[in-house]
């Protein structure tokens, strides 16, 4: 059974224009101690869909319009605030893109750590703190018992990540949101950290949602991968069959806009135009202005992802089509 | 002593940077008050309120290093007991305020809508009014002394508190680590107070010093008018008023505890200039 079940989740921003629907319908599931990739450029809904299932939107603006996210048999887009808390910090976590803004910078990388245990467990201050060093061993912080009374701005960008990990998973959650994890982090580091989470996966059980841009990251740590654009998903498959046999233009156009060794001293390809306005998107499939295999039919109707296999669906129409000309 | 000293140093240090000389000064200046004040019993030559009507009006000399007042009472002496009430003015004259005013920052500029409408206009009410004036008025009514003096501050002098912390608690309630603080499911009222706003207190203890020079200066200005500490209590402000009549002939009975109304406010003043500019430079 799926730890997180997404159905047609849709959120909206107020603007003075009318609603903008930045994420819409969203649906993906989630396995225990299995790490899905959301994939997409910014701006895409992928960190608004996720926040979305965390009640952590942004502003009173934002408001979800619709969907279901079934976790532990229990709604989480219409579970009240403030039992959603409780679940925030203790079955649900979340961490950041830039570890050096995200830290309390006047508090103890320890007692950051140790809060989630205080609040949440009912820990004391000296059973946290030795709790806290802990865990800021198993998130491979040197020198641990030093390092818990250091403040952030002593720490490296990625001892910072690791001690927002260490925060995230004090409590045990079974759901870890990473939203662009490495993104603020140079490449060796990006590497360790990414390590470090698929390791916590290993010994916990813990499911993860990595929300990122980069496919390398995608290839090295995902075992699911969906696929964002303008708000909606274009298409979801295991890894090795999306990175493998892409079924949208999309996906192959940002497979192809990878840098490669073999594709050296070229022009690297890009896909041309920009994200359309959501505010005003266009008809139809919401990347046929950019596609390259578009039709009239393209300009009607709004694809959502179908199966095309079992395991690998595709909000192309003409995905056949588009699968034989490869 | 010094292991503090240094503690407190490194502390400091930590925070800010190295402190300024000035800000040393300051601090020296503050320190010298402190002990003066712990110390009066001890270094005081007389008696504060010991009259001596054969020695009255003497200008300084070897016996009274600074002069006796008008009822031959040691005005050295006096100076160093007084400095006792003048601290004690600055301190709780500003604790009171500080701490209702910040509680009303957070909450208004945290909880926001219509929460902070009503503490605003509550606040601009009380802005409307001169700040003197408002003080004045309000002592007047609860009858003079140390009790009406704290209680009048306490009304008026947390609006600056207020609006300062509001300001930094509506910009940092959108930052990066308050929204990692509610990743992790804590409540808003402890995001508010352990999370925002030690990050937002920092220009409310800087403006808290200057505070504390004023409401010393506004605690002598009442006694002077009959509304503070009352005769025969040796007070600086009081000491001055006490004076006036005989400044043409006892200047001493004046300048000298004007003098030190001075040192003192100029030694909070620097202090707060000294946190201000590191403020400043690490922002």
């Amino acid at each position: 059974m799926a730890l997180l079940e997404v159905a047609d989740l849709s959120v909206e921003f107020a603007t003075p224009a009318g609603a903008l629907r930045a994420v819409d319908r969203v649906s993906f599931d989630l396995a225990e101690g299995e790490v899905l990739g959301i994939v997409g450029e910014s701006g895409s809904g992928k960190t608004v869909a996720c926040r979305s299932i965390l009640h952590l939107l942004p502003g009173a603006r934002a408001r979800i319009a619709g969907g279901r996210a079934m976790f532990e048999r229990r709604d989480l887009l219409t579970l009240p605030e403030r039992e959603l808390r409780h679940l925030r910090g203790s079955r649900l976590a979340m961490i950041f893109q830039n570890p050096s803004t995200h830290l309390d910078p006047l508090m103890t990388v320890g007692r950051q750590v140790a809060e989630p245990l205080i609040y949440h467990r009912g820990l004391s201050a000296r059973e946290a703190r030795r709790a806290a060093i802990e865990l800021l061993a198993r998130v491979g912080i040197p020198d641990p018992g030093h390092n818990v009374d250091a403040h952030p701005h002593r720490f490296s960008g990625g001892m910072r990540q690791r001690a927002m990990i260490a925060a995230a998973i004090a409590c045990e959650p079974r759901l870890l949101i990473a939203d662009e994890p490495t993104t603020a982090l140079d490449v060796t580091v990006q590497a360790q950290i990414l390590r470090l989470l698929l390791d916590l996966r290993d010994r916990t059980g813990l499911s993860i949602i990595l929300i990122t841009h980069d496919l390398g990251i995608v290839a090295a740590t995902c075992d699911h991968v969906a696929v964002m654009y303008a708000g909606r998903i274009m298409e979801q498959a295991s890894k090795a069959e999306l990175l493998r046999r892409p079924l949208h233009p999309y996906t192959r156009g940002l497979i192809r806009s990878r840098p490669t060794a073999a594709a050296r001293g070229r022009e690297l390809p890009s896909i041309e135009g920009q994200l359309p306005p959501l505010a005003d998107p266009p008809p139809g499939c919401r990347f046929h202005p950019r596609c390259a295999h578009a039709e009239p039919r393209c300009e009607t109707g709004m694809p959502l992802p179908e199966p095309a296999t079992p395991t690998h669906a595709t909000a192309c129409i003409r995905w056949r089509e588009v699968m034989a000309q490869a | 002593m010094s292991v503090l000293g240094a503690a407190i140093h490194r502390r400091l240090h930590h925070r800010l940077g190295a402190p300024s000389t000035l800000f040393y000064i300051g601090a020296g200046l503050c320190l010298f008050w402190i002990v003066v004040a712990i110390a009066a019993p001890w270094i005081a030559p007389y008696d504060p309120i010991a009259q001596d009507l054969r020695a009255t009006l003497e200008p300084p000399n070897a016996r009274h290093l600074l002069g006796t007042d008008n009822f031959g009472r040691d005005i050295l002496s006096r100076i160093i007991w007084g400095t006792r009430l003048d601290l004690q003015m600055g301190v709780f004259g500003v604790l009171f305020p500080f701490l209702i005013g910040t509680t009303i920052g957070v909450v208004s500029g945290y909880v926001g809508g219509f929460v902070d409408v009503l503490l605003m206009r509550l606040l601009d009410v009380t802005i409307s009014f001169p700040f003197f004036v408002l003080i004045i008025a309000i002592v007047a009514v609860l009858g003079p002394g140390l009790m009406s003096f704290y209680i009048a501050l306490a009304l008026v002098g947390w609006v600056s508190y207020a609006r300062l912390v509001r300001s930094r608690v509506i910009v940092l309630k959108h930052a990066d680590f308050v929204l990692a603080a509610r990743s992790l499911g804590f409540s808003g009222p402890r995001i508010a107070f352990r999370h925002i706003l030690p990050n937002a207190i920092m220009p409310a203890i800087v403006f808290s010093v200057s505070d504390a020079v004023l409401d010393i200066v506004l605690g002598s200005s009442l006694s002077y008018l009959g509304l503070g500490i009352q005769p025969p209590t040796p007070e600086w402000g009081l000491m001055i008023a006490e004076g006036q009549t005989f400044i043409a002939t006892a200047w001493w009975m004046t300048t000298f505890p004007g003098l030190a109304i001075m040192l003192l406010a100029t030694g909070f003043s620097l202090l707060a200039d000294g946190f201000a500019e590191k403020l400043g430079l690490r922002e």
